[in-house]
């Protein structure tokens, strides 16, 4: 099995999962939230996790490439959110 | 990899962490959208900021430690510009605030209107 981690790599693994379960209590934010800007904000802190973790992974797994992945999702959740937030604020996307 | 660098790599992520949890403690907690976008900005910055920047003192001087820093330097351009725009969105569309809060032109209390 080529599954032998070192110490820094083994506490990247636990800072993910840390992120992960926080992950989830944001999801009930953007469920139950009252209006739709929280639901705007919980997902917009949903995508910077995202991105986080998938740079952490990028180092456990030796995969240099999962950068250019976050860099790219992060650029597509900020989009996400500038359209939300003008829908938002005009009713329609012009 | 010396014994400072471990160091220092574990107490950045440490740091990111602590401000990501009370981020979310924040956007759970608080009464109120601007109150909750408060919170979470924060936690945007500095915890994704944190946690990057370990990972670039892990990384060394590479390509990888480029990217890391174009993704630090791209968050923290665009956070602050989400943050507004999603601000003023509900701000003019007069979503609901908390109890006790003053109005920015005059002195009197907003009214609840739920």
């Amino acid at each position: 099995m080529g599954f032998e981690f070192t110490f820094l790599e083994n506490i990247f693994i636990g800072v993910s999962v840390i992120l992960v379960i926080a992950t989830f209590f944001c999801l009930y934010r953007a469920v139950v939230g009252p209006s739709e800007a929280d639901r705007v904000v919980a997902i917009n802190i949903i995508g910077t996790k995202t991105v986080v973790v998938i740079s952490l992974i990028a180092f456990v797994l030796k995969q240099e490439f999962f950068l250019d992945v976050a860099l790219v999702y992060a650029l597509i959740s900020f989009v996400a959110t500038i359209g939300i937030a003008k829908y938002m604020e005009k009713g329609a996307l012009e | 990899m010396t014994v400072v660098t471990n160091v220092l790599i574990v107490s950045f992520l440490a740091a990111g962490l602590f401000f990501f949890l009370v981020g979310v403690v924040g956007l759970l907690r608080l009464p109120d959208v601007y109150s909750r976008m408060h919170a979470t900005t924060k936690c945007d910055t500095l915890g994704a900021g944190l946690i990057l920047f370990a990972l670039i003192l892990y990384a060394g001087f590479s390509n990888a430690s480029v990217k890391l820093f174009f993704m630090i330097l791209f968050l923290w351009i665009t956070n602050p510009t989400a943050a507004h725009v999603i601000a003023r969105a509900s701000y003019r569309n007069k979503v609901r605030v908390c109890e006790g809060t003053y109005e920015l032109d005059r002195t009197g209390e907003v009214q609840c209107n739920d």
